[in-house]
């Protein structure tokens, strides 16, 4: 099969960037929906139930109330940085998508489509760079409101997402060393190739990598720039309507992103379990692996197969929305010293220390010449399991995972007034 | 096209660093200052440097810049009502400098014609990113050639951050 040339190559690129672009912005509407909806069901409420069925209407309805909403600007605020910060923060949640992968190459009258707007040849450092522009936004906001609440959340998010992209990004070196190259379609490449997804043998990058992107993405446990107890709502007090709307949907439109991100380097991207939806471009052909003489085995691309594997890939960046909303709506918000500590004292070090672990294993592996296959992933997920095991067991110090149940004997005496005492020992 | 798109971002660029000298608060500096960030990292993709066009945006505009802005906030500078900024005889002799400077550069690239994304360096560049990938066309001559300078730049960086460490806790005990 030939990739899609000629002015059909245009055709097809306007085309999956249209639909891709929609699909993103439905998404980002209905997960707005869910986390609403979810967080009721979590507190044992109802939720909006009233507009259309099941409240299926209810973003449309939000939509029209915040482009009718009157749109207003503090009498000291700086009118143009004012303006400019809800767009400075909704662009990039809205390109970052562009180089991932949603579902395997589909084939056409015309030639093979990849089904990925553009597989620039910097895949993840695009995605890096674009979402590291994204808190100029919000800081912008923060200050140009001229409020002291938003001020504040505007430089919490400026400290925070410049220390955990720093986790962020070791956590990132290590998929880069197993897949051998920073393109997104390469990474799902190698996934098919090694026969198991880097969540396995990678498994404390990809633990680092999901606290970093909730850190990134402002979500509870991490959402210091807003923390509506603290600072009214942080860095987009003074914003309402459409503008306000904008901080909100590039919110979900970086959680989109990132959970999409999270599904591509870790659970395999569009690649389900086996090797018959295995396809990657390689000389110019579309193989589907290499033989044991190191021939290559052509591709079968079908229609039904990029069906199925864009229904995987949604499933996976569904998941990871979910525990995002899951997980906003069962943890309580850090401390703000604590958030600082977290990133620096233990994320920082043990991202570090990972790296290293997991450069000297695939060195090990190479040299004694284990073939890049299901062994190799093998030997990688036992050497990395001790290490998340490790690193569990430390940040745990016996509380959660251990259980209350296992460690009476060290339980920290509580002082009680003397009836208290009293009452017990009677 | 490419030349087209090297006046383009060359024009930003310029445009930008203007900007940056002559903007009235410290913030918009700064805003100018990414813009012309980022329309040199444009620039390096239209010289299939990828990976420096990546890496100016993401260590650049943004961890550098946001260090910047982040300072520019803490002193709490930049609100329209005040000037920040020097002027006066200042502002003359730094355009006299940066126009002394665009001459002598101006006179040493007379004659010279945009060569971005032709020329025999641009088709070595090209022949290492097929061979290497965008990344690898850095990283082999970075570990293998050049391997000592950039290990004596790094060690540069680990005392910078060592010095910034000591001054830190200096400040505190006393």
């Amino acid at each position: 099969m030939e990739p899609i040339s000629g002015i059909w190559a245009y055709v097809a690129m306007s085309l999956k960037a249209t639909g891709i672009f929609t699909v993103v912005i439905l998404v980002v509407a209905y997960t707005t929906l869910a986390e609403r909806r979810v967080s009721a069901w979590i507190q044992d409420r109802r939720g909006p139930n009233r507009v259309g069925p099941f409240g299926l209407l209810q973003p449309i309805a939000d939509g029209i109330k915040n482009i009718l909403k009157e749109e207003t600007l503090p009498a000291t605020a700086s009118r143009f940085f004012f303006v400019l910060a809800p767009i400075l923060v909704l662009v990039p949640s809205m390109v970052t998508f562009a180089v991932i992968p949603i579902a395997a190459p589909l084939p056409t009258p015309a030639g093979v489509v990849d089904m990925v707007i553009a597989d620039l040849p910097i895949g993840i450092l695009y995605v890096l760079a674009f979402s590291s522009l994204a808190v100029y936004g919000v800081v912008l906001g923060g200050w140009a409101s001229n409020n002291k609440y938003a001020f504040l959340g505007g430089m919490r998010a400026s400290a925070q997402m410049v220390s955990y992209e720093v986790a962020l990004g070791l956590s990132l070196i290590t998929v880069l060393m197993m897949a051998g190259n920073v393109t997104l379609t390469e990474i799902v490449w190698q996934q098919q190739q090694l026969g198991m997804w880097f969540a396995f043998p990678l498994s404390l990058a990809f633990i680092l990598f999901v606290i970093s992107a909730f850190a990134e993405t402002n979500r509870l446990p991490f959402d210091m720039a807003e923390a509506e107890s603290e600072l009214v709502t942080g860095y987009h007090t003074e914003y309402s309507a459409m503008k306000f709307s904008a901080f909100m949907i590039s919110e979900f439109g970086h959680m989109v992103t990132s959970s999409a991100l999270m599904a591509t380097l870790f659970l395999g991207g569009w690649d389900l379990p086996g090797t018959w939806d295995d396809a990657h471009w390689y000389q110019g052909q579309l193989i589907a692996g290499f033989a044991a003489d190191g021939s290559v085995i052509l591709a079968n691309p079908a229609w039904w197969k990029t069906l199925l594997t864009f229904a995987g890939f949604a499933a996976k960046t569904g998941f990871f929305l979910v525990v995002y909303i899951w997980v906003r709506w069962t943890l309580p918000r850090f401390r703000y010293d604590q958030v600082m500590s977290l990133g620096w004292k233990v994320m920082l070090p043990t991202a570090l220390a990972y790296v290293m672990l997991i450069a000297g294993t695939i060195l090990v592996l190479d040299e004694i010449g284990v073939p890049w296959g299901f062994g190799y992933g093998l030997a990688l997920t036992a050497v990395s399991g001790m290490a998340t095991f490790a690193f569990m067991f430390a940040l745990d110090r016996g509380r959660t995972i251990t259980g209350a149940a296992a460690q009476r004997g060290q339980r920290v005496e509580v002082k009680t007034t003397p009836t208290a005492t009293a009452r017990a020992g009677s | 096209m490419t030349v087209f798109l090297f006046y383009v971002f060359a024009g930003i660029a310029i445009g930008a660093s203007i900007g940056v000298v002559i903007a009235r608060s410290p913030v918009g500096s700064l805003l100018f200052m990414v813009t012309a960030l980022a329309a040199i990292a444009g620039t390096f993709v239209l010289m299939e440097a990828h990976f420096l066009a990546a890496v100016q945006i993401i260590v650049y505009a943004g961890a550098i810049m946001v260090l910047f802005l982040f300072v520019i906030m803490l002193l709490n500078l930049g609100h329209e009502a005040q000037r920040d900024l020097k002027g006066g005889a200042f502002a003359v002799v730094s355009a006299g400098l940066a126009g002394a400077m665009a001459g002598l550069l101006a006179l040493q690239l007379r004659g010279s014609e945009v060569v971005a994304g032709s020329g025999a360096g641009a088709e070595a560049i090209a022949a290492a990113n097929a061979e290497y990938g965008v990344v690898g066309a850095i990283a082999r001559p970075l570990y293998t050639t050049y391997v000592v300078p950039f290990e004596i730049t790094g060690i540069l960086l680990l005392v910078a951050i060592v010095g910034a460490v000591a001054l830190a806790k200096r400040g505190e005990q006393s």
